[in-house]
């Protein structure tokens, strides 16, 4: 018995890691894009790599986790809600990684009058992401505490939404070319999904959390 | 032979072990939170601890409500109960033994013209709705505290399964041990009074009294039910009846033991009546009623939401039928052994006033002129003498049950080889050295012994009926049905 409570502190430490790696590419989401905007290359190439090396970590933290899981048929009655959280989380970290790689590899040309609105976009994905982090942690120790959490990640992917609606109508109205608006309206969904997947998460993680609920 | 009559109750002790053991590890198991195999062998074992260890309060109440006094009949009684509970399981009702072994037993009253004692049947009817009740209590009260107590802890979701599976086993072995003590009544209960056996003492120190051999025979074929047959019912209790989460699993396990543990619990009856608290009857109690009744409890405490009001009035109604059919089946299957096999159902007992019984009446305040007239008549059966007393006395229920109780004739022969076959420890070495004067005698009525003993020594004597004086006296009477049960003879004894 002392056995199982041991490993069960290892698996608790391992789950606090993967949200602790989720919740540092949220972060480092917003730093990259500033970087970007701020016209430091050098600088959001040195996050993307972080983001990278984070979801590669993240995933193997996850898979540990799972196959713990089975194999010590732990948590049965709640294992397929987490493993599903876990997952769609990790989707999350793929989506920021993906808007990185976009934005790396395109190298858009932002007009100095989108920058901000940009920026806010990032920002508001960003906090999203850390509102859905402590929702899950709550998920864990505290189930009364998730519903908030869930909230405040609904308001700030509406919040992006606004944004994003904003920012693209601003787009359509400059005087570019249409390749150029078309390239700059996909990027800001790429930037807006990050919200969007955090708020799909987050839908999950209520459901879930009413199943939990003795 | 014994074996052969043995055999009904071995089948009724493995159909309790297939469905009421289920019923404590059957939620952990179909959620899978404790291995069949471990949920097997830690019921398993404490069932048989629970039963040769504590076994016997239950019991002796069952033995007031009738004592079905031949071998052929014990198997009947106990037959008639298994089919009833296999004919309900089919009907995918939560099996009953406790009702389908009382309904057996008063189906053989009803045969035999025995009389039923309506002091026992109240008490035991009483408790099938106070049971149910009980745990519906503990379960709502266990889950508000369950609640705050994970609210508030916050526990990290992985450590709160590993303490949920940790007591998930403990309580079950609470509950097996509470199941074997309170149900193997309902298995061995009645081949007490049937069953010639003797006190053995195992390598020269560890005495086994006759009950506890029948009982840990009980316990085995319970166990041998919980490991061939359980786990389908493990997975319906668990997955089909109800869906609980594994902490409002552990709260209906710990009710359903609890309650279990209160009906059978010799020692917290006693510790209940030393403080002056009113006490728990020691009854047989049925594990699918306290579980019914936890989860009923958590639902009214959820507000009442997803109740399904429809299965519970069936299984509330199969509640009802389970010892209706057992009497109905019990009834029919004596007549049939009795006039086809010609086997003896019951040895017949005769019922005869005598003038001293008469006296002792009066002495105790049941006194009707109309007794005298019945001195010195001898009756069949106490069906006949209870009819007789209700046409010429205006004797009450409980009084005309005093009657019979008293007129009950039946031989008690004191010998110094039975003497040795009694659990001794049991006795005052005063309460011995009586018994070793009387050897010898023989005595036509209970209580004829009874006073003989008391004139002895006064160490056999009842003390005043206060609520002090309560364990005493119940320990007192304990021993003297010792005492019964070892000195009855029959023409082809001895």
């Amino acid at each position: 018995m002392a056995n199982l409570f041991a490993r069960t502190r290892l698996l608790e430490s391992k789950i606090d890691e993967y949200l602790n790696h989720t919740s540092e590419v949220g972060l480092l989401f917003r730093e990259a894009m500033k970087n970007f905007l701020d016209g430091r290359l050098d600088e959001f190439e040195e996050r993307r790599g972080k983001v990278c090396d984070l979801e590669n970590h993240a995933d193997e933290l996850r898979r540990e986790v799972e196959r713990q899981l089975y194999i010590e048929t732990l948590i049965p009655e709640s294992r397929g809600d987490v493993l599903g959280l876990l997952e769609q989380t990790d989707d999350v970290i793929n989506h920021v990684k993906h808007a990185l790689m976009q934005v790396s590899v395109e190298n858009p040309d932002i007009p100095d009058e989108l920058g901000e609105s940009y920026l806010e976009l990032a920002d508001y994905g960003s906090r999203a992401v850390q509102e859905l982090v402590m929702g899950v942690r709550a998920f864990f120790r505290n189930t009364a505490a998730v519903p908030d959490h869930a909230h405040k990640v609904a308001f700030w992917e509406k919040e992006a939404d606004k944004v994003a609606e904003r920012l693209k109508r601003r787009i359509f109205q400059l005087n570019i070319d249409l390749s150029h608006k078309i390239q700059l309206g996909d990027f800001v969904m790429h930037v807006d999904s990050i919200a969007d997947q955090a708020e799909d998460v987050s839908e999950r993680l209520s459901i879930s959390t009413i199943k939990r609920s003795i | 032979m014994i074996l052969l009559f043995l055999s009904s109750g071995l089948f009724l002790g493995w159909s309790l072990g297939a469905n009421d053991a289920a019923n404590i590890f059957g939620t952990a198991v179909a959620t899978r939170m404790v291995r069949f195999k471990t949920a097997a062998i830690t019921s398993g074992f404490f069932v048989i601890a629970g039963a040769v260890l504590a076994g016997g309060g239950a019991t002796r109440t069952l033995g007031q409500l009738g004592s079905v006094n031949a071998m052929a009949g014990a198997f009947m009684v106990a037959l008639a109960a298994a089919l009833a509970v296999l004919w309900m399981t089919r009907a995918g009702l939560p099996v009953s033994v406790s009702q389908a072994i009382v309904g057996g037993i008063i189906g053989w009253n009803l045969f035999t013209g025995s009389p039923t004692s309506i002091d026992s049947l109240v008490k035991i009817v009483s408790t099938w709705v106070i049971c149910p009740l009980l745990s519906a209590v503990f379960a709502a009260g266990l889950y508000v505290l369950a609640r705050a107590v994970t609210q508030r802890s916050r526990m990290h979701l992985l450590a709160e399964d590993a303490m949920t599976r940790a007591a998930l086993m403990a309580v079950g072995a609470f509950g097996a041990f509470s199941l074997g003590a309170n149900n193997i009544s309902n298995v061995m209960g009645v081949f007490v009074s049937a069953i010639p056996a003797s006190s053995v003492h195992l390598f020269g120190f560890l005495h086994v009294s006759s009950d506890q051999q029948l009982f840990a025979l009980g316990g085995i074929a319970i166990a041998i039910g919980i490991f061939t047959y359980s786990y389908r019912v493990m997975i319906t209790v668990g997955k089909g009846l109800f869906r609980l989460t594994p902490v409002t699993a552990l709260v209906v396990i710990l009710s359903e033991s609890l309650v279990l543990f209160l009906f059978a619990s010799e020692s917290l009856e006693a510790w209940l009546i030393s403080r002056g608290l009113p006490s728990i009857p020691l009854v047989p109690v049925s594990s699918s009623q306290a579980v019914i009744g936890a989860v009923v409890g958590i639902a009214l405490v959820k507000g009442g939401r997803n109740l399904d009001l429809r299965l519970f009035r069936r299984i509330a109604g199969g509640w009802v039928a389970t010892p209706i059919i057992a009497a109905s089946i019990a009834f029919f299957g004596l007549f049939f052994l009795q006039n086809v096999f010609d086997l003896p159902v019951h040895r017949p007992v005769v019922y005869e006033l005598s003038d001293a019984g008469i006296e002792r009446l009066r002495e105790r305040g049941v006194d009707d002129e109309g007794l005298a007239e019945l001195g010195g008549v001898a009756f069949k059966s106490a069906r006949g003498l209870t009819g007789v007393l209700r046409e010429k006395t205006s004797l009450g229920m409980i009084d005309r049950d005093v009657v019979v109780d008293c007129a009950r004739r039946e031989r008690f022969v004191v010998t110094r080889k039975r003497i040795d076959t009694l659990d001794l420890k049991l006795l005052t070495v005063g309460q011995i050295r009586a018994l070793r004067d009387i050897t010898g005698q023989e005595f036509n009525y209970w209580w004829e012994l009874e006073s003989t003993l008391t004139r002895e020594s006064d160490q056999w004597a009842m003390l005043p009926d206060t609520r002090d004086n309560h364990p005493a006296n119940k320990k007192l009477r304990s021993n003297l049905r010792q005492l019964l049960d070892a000195f009855r003879t029959v023409d082809t004894d001895d």
